[in-house]
């Protein structure tokens, strides 16, 4: 239960002369500050940061932690984000000492059982893609993104072929044509069918020799495995540009097909969505990115390489890859979501993998099955492991936006789905269960979508009625940003 | 299968709903030309019991601080972190929700990334400050990205070597597509030669890429570069350690327009180098140019305050390829953690805490100076970290043989500076003690080659 005396910003919660730490006196000689270091560099004010006692703080942070619905808390279906459940084993194995504490420049021989899981997590994610080699380094998916574009990028100038325009579908997550962006590629829009596919007849008319890379999501953010991705992928080859995989839907395909069985060059992973990464308020994840063969020269460095001697293997970091990008992130990547993903591999095993898709195809099925009957699902009534439904008649029958339904759905006790994405379905609700819910949550999450359909538009327009707060001012906050507290004007 | 509720009977059920025969069935939009016709070759499954025992083993493996004296910085450092800020961080409502799309149930995430930003500010004395990127190496590049979308000059940027080389790679690799030239600014003497900074400075340069404390954990001479770089008409992306900021001039106040750095010192384990906590602040002129997620305060329909995601329509789910930044998730648990650091540590904490590094480094460099085998190479201030040469020049075999004298002794600069390939980086942080140190150089004294005198 909130206490509201601890919720205050816990710069009001200051008291000049309070703190939490107790720090040693140095055990070495002391010699005057301005003797070490000169008068001209050192701060005249000090960051008036807030001085609160340790038990405070614990209120806190404990308290504004209640206000947070969270996956160890609630169903939290929040479309194309896998909002899975976060293993228990992962974070604690991901803290143990000797991968928690260890620095990035220790010696390649004071990391061999470190730079073993590494080099086992980048066979795995090769065997999972069906791609050659693998790149740790990319600190999220849509950095992924970039990364892989940047590969391409040094491929085409390579083979002397100046191509500028990068193609992604209207259903694209944003990340993809804002990633395509960074990279310096013109991005053009591929239409999508009414049902939810890439429109092959548009895709034709813009696949010309100027077109680097196609951006991919399949199964795609409608929650369909793209029809024809194979002839699709042999049309954007023929023309001489390569297929990106956005892998964020991997959840729906482990072990059941390959993204370079069918037909894409390079892919990111979310470590973060589909190996249960705990998403952290926002973060971290992992980008890793599989890359067919011909691009393996350009991939960032390190990784990690294996050489067997008489002693067994021993693992080291390979540096010497001359055609490589360099770098998009320092040191050798996020690595403790990566033990989480290699922790998550390993429980699962290959057989564990393939159930988890199943589980989540399954899942999302069923939840479609029960939600069409009252919230149409334009893409049709099968789905891989999400859907998307839309409120669009709903809205112009009852008023009731896609966004009412989102905010009532917080007053059962539900985190909403994602809403408004993708941008091609009117009114969209995106719906992805996981595979780490019960068939009884999902029977009480469809009962109460029903439910919310059938109140009145004015009780939803207000929703949530049970929060803390309810539908914020964003309007203001966007025209009149006040982006940090001031000592000064407070209300 | 650990994680998974459905029953045979459950998935029998279900399967009737939907009204289809079989799991299979479900897939049928995969083309059998396309599947998977055998079984991922992957390890076995493992029960809780048995990963844990083999996650032991494989960490036995490493060596950490924990069994051995850690000299090593270079951008990520051994600083005590307090437990309150690992209490924090594993609340499940925090770590286990994602970026706040729905602020009605998000309220303390967006409240405490409102209190981050706060601190961020009052750390680097800048307006507004993100909702952090991934790490100080991608932040520094989105930093200067911004200047050049500030400063609409798009010709070149002056990237001094005294930056982190690992930085400084990134900022080659993502300008690399780009037609921005990337100039390096010398830095014999440690920092910036002001000459051939004045000399690159031209109408279409961007920014300078300055860090302070510098790479090699030199202090620069930010007001005079501050001067020049601003009469060109040009930006200053300043790369800072925020523990120095306890005791050095704020960037703000020294003239810095954007403030990028990397957040690990602030309540984040090393953890092999990730994940960290990318900062970035800058003017309040530049807030529509930041990016990454920001929270800003508003009131409900109730008039209470509150706290939104804001100014979103800078963001890739709105602007898509017009967007600042391609960013979607960030280290939001990091910058909570660095939050809580800083909440805990308090103004006098993180002065003393930048006072014992600076002073415990002054006495390491003193003892180094009187060394027979190394010497301190450049003579300018410095805050917790320098450059030692080894008179000997066989720094591999020095950096190896306190290894197994267990000492992590420094991080060698051949690597990025094959000048200095008889050099290495030596950092001190508060953790570290006398005694580690009169035991590093016991060690030296050990392995000083007898007979031969050195020039000092
Ligand atoms: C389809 C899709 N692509 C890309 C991304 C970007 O991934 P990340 O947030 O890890 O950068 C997301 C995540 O939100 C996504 O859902």
């Amino acid at each position: 239960m909130r206490n509201k005396h601890a919720t205050q910003l816990i710069f009001e919660l200051s008291r000049a002369g309070r703190s939490a730490v107790s720090l040693p006196t140095a055990d070495v000689p002391q010699q005057p500050v301005d003797q070490l270091i000169p008068e001209r560099f050192l701060a005249r004010t000090a960051p008036q940061l807030p001085e609160v006692s340790e038990p405070e703080i614990v209120r806190h942070y404990a308290n504004l932690s209640t206000l947070n619905m969270s996956v160890d808390t609630h169903f939290y279906p929040l479309g194309s984000c896998t909002m899975k459940y976060n293993p228990k084993r992962n974070e604690r194995l991901a803290s143990i000492a000797g991968v928690v504490d260890v620095h990035p420049y220790q010696s390649e021989s004071s990391l061999q059982g470190l730079l073993r899981i590494f080099f086992e997590l980048q066979q795995m994610l090769e065997e999972i893609s069906g791609l050659d080699a693998v790149s740790l380094q990319p600190a999220a998916g849509a950095h992924g993104e970039l990364t892989a574009l940047m590969v391409a990028a040094a491929y085409f100038r390579e083979i002397g072929d100046n191509r500028t325009k990068v193609l992604s579908p209207d259903s694209a997550h944003g990340t993809n044509p804002a990633s395509a962006r960074m990279c310096g590629f013109d991005t053009v829009t591929v239409k999508s069918t009414s049902d939810g596919f890439v429109d092959r007849d548009d895709l034709i008319s813009k696949l010309d020799e100027s077109v680097a890379v196609l951006m991919i999501t399949n199964p795609n953010t409608l929650g369909l495995f793209e029809r024809g991705i194979a002839e699709i992928a042999d049309e954007v080859h023929s023309r001489g540009g390569l297929i990106y995989l956005d892998g964020a839907n991997m959840n729906a395909i482990l072990g059941i097909t390959r993204p370079g069985d069918f037909g894409a060059d390079m892919m990111h992973f979310n470590p973060h969505k589909t190996f249960s990464g705990p998403h952290g308020g926002g973060g971290p994840g992992a980008g890793p990115i599989a890359v067919a063969e011909k691009l393996t020269p350009y991939l960032p460095v390190p990784r990690v390489a294996r050489l067997e001697t008489e002693e067994g293997y021993t693992y080291r970091l390979d540096w010497g890859q001359p055609r490589s990008i360099g770098r998009v992130r320092s040191f050798f990547g996020n690595c403790g979501v990566l033990v989480r993903a290699y922790c998550y591999l390993l429980t699962h095993g290959p057989d564990g993998l393939r159930s988890v898709s199943e589980n989540a195809v399954l899942n999302a099925n069923y939840l479609l099955s029960r939600v069409k009957h009252f919230l149409p699902v334009p893409q049709g009534d099968r789905c891989m492991h999400e859907f998307v439904a839309s409120a669009a008649q709903l809205k112009s029958d009852t008023g009731i936006s896609a966004m009412d339904m989102a905010k009532r759905l917080l007053d059962y006790g539900f985190h909403a789905p994602t809403v408004y994405f993708p941008l091609t379905v009117r009114e969209a609700v995106m719906v992805e269960p996981t595979e780490t819910e019960s068939k009884e949550m999902l029977d009480k999450f469809a009962e109460t979508l029903f439910r919310v359909t059938e109140e009145a538009a004015d009780l939803l327009h207000d929703a949530p009625h049970t929060t803390l707060i309810s539908r914020p001012d964003e309007v203001t906050a966007a025209r009149k940003p006040k982006l940090r507290w001031q000592p000064s004007a407070e209300d | 299968m650990s994680y998974i509720y459905n029953t045979p009977e459950d998935q029998q059920a279900m399967l009737e709903a939907i009204g289809c025969g079989s799991i299979e069935e479900l897939f049928a939009a995969v083309p059998q030309s396309l599947r998977l016709q055998r079984p991922l070759q992957l390890p076995e499954a493992m029960g809780e019991l048995q990963l844990t025992d083999h996650l032991a083993e494989l960490a036995a493996q490493n060596r950490s601080p924990a069994d051995t004296v850690c000299f090593l910085g270079a951008g990520s450092y051994d600083h005590f972190i307090p437990a309150v800020v690992d209490y924090v961080g594993s609340r499940g409502e925090f770590y286990t929700s994602y970026t706040p799309y729905q602020p009605e149930v998000s309220q303390g995430n967006l409240q405490a990334m409102f209190e981050y930003q706060t601190m961020v500010c009052e750390l680097t004395a800048m307006d507004v400050s993100n909702q952090s990127l991934y790490d100080g190496g991608s932040a520094t590049v989105e930093g200067v990205l911004m200047s050049l979308d500030v400063t609409r000059r798009r010709g070149r940027v002056l990237v001094a070597e005294s930056v982190h080389p690992e930085f400084r790679q990134i900022v080659e690799t993502y300008l690399a597509p780009l037609e921005t030239e990337v100039v390096s600014i010398p830095c014999p003497s440690g920092v910036i030669d002001q000459r051939a900074l004045a000399d690159e400075l031209s109408d279409d340069t961007a920014c300078l890429l300055l860090q302070h404390p510098n790479f090699f954990g030199c202090l620069e001479e930010v007001h005079q570069i501050v001067e020049v770089v601003h009469a060109a008409g040009a930006l200053i992306v300043s790369v800072v350690d925020p523990i120095s900021l306890g005791l050095l001039e704020r960037p703000g106040d020294y003239g810095a327009d954007i403030v990028v750095g990397e957040g690990q010192s602030l309540g984040t384990p090393m953890q092999y180098g990730g994940p960290y906590l990318g900062l970035m602040a800058c003017r309040d002129s530049f807030v529509r140019r930041l990016p990454g997620r920001i929270a800003g305060q508003t009131v409900d329909r109730r008039g209470n305050r509150c706290w939104v995601l804001t100014l979103q329509t800078r963001e890739q789910h709105i602007r898509r390829d017009k967007a600042t930044s391609n960013i979607c998730s960030n280290q939001g648990l990091f910058a909570l953690r660095a939050s809580v650091y800083l909440a805990a540590m308090g103004p006098e904490g993180m002065r003393k805490v930048a006072e014992l590094c600076l002073q415990k480094t002054a006495y390491a460099r003193q003892q180094i100076i009187e060394s027979d085998r190394l010497e301190v190479l450049f003579d300018r201030p410095v805050f917790k970290e320098f450059v030692i040469r080894d008179r000997e020049n066989a720094v591999e075999e020095l950096l190896a043989d306190a290894e197994r004298a267990g000492i992590f002794a420094g991080v060698p600069l051949g690597r990025w500076y094959p000048d200095l390939a008889d050099c290495f980086l030596f950092a001190v942080t508060e953790r570290r003690t006398r005694r580690q140190i009169d035991r590093f150089l016991q060690f030296v004294s050990e392995h000083t080659t007898s007979g031969v005198t050195h020039a000092k």
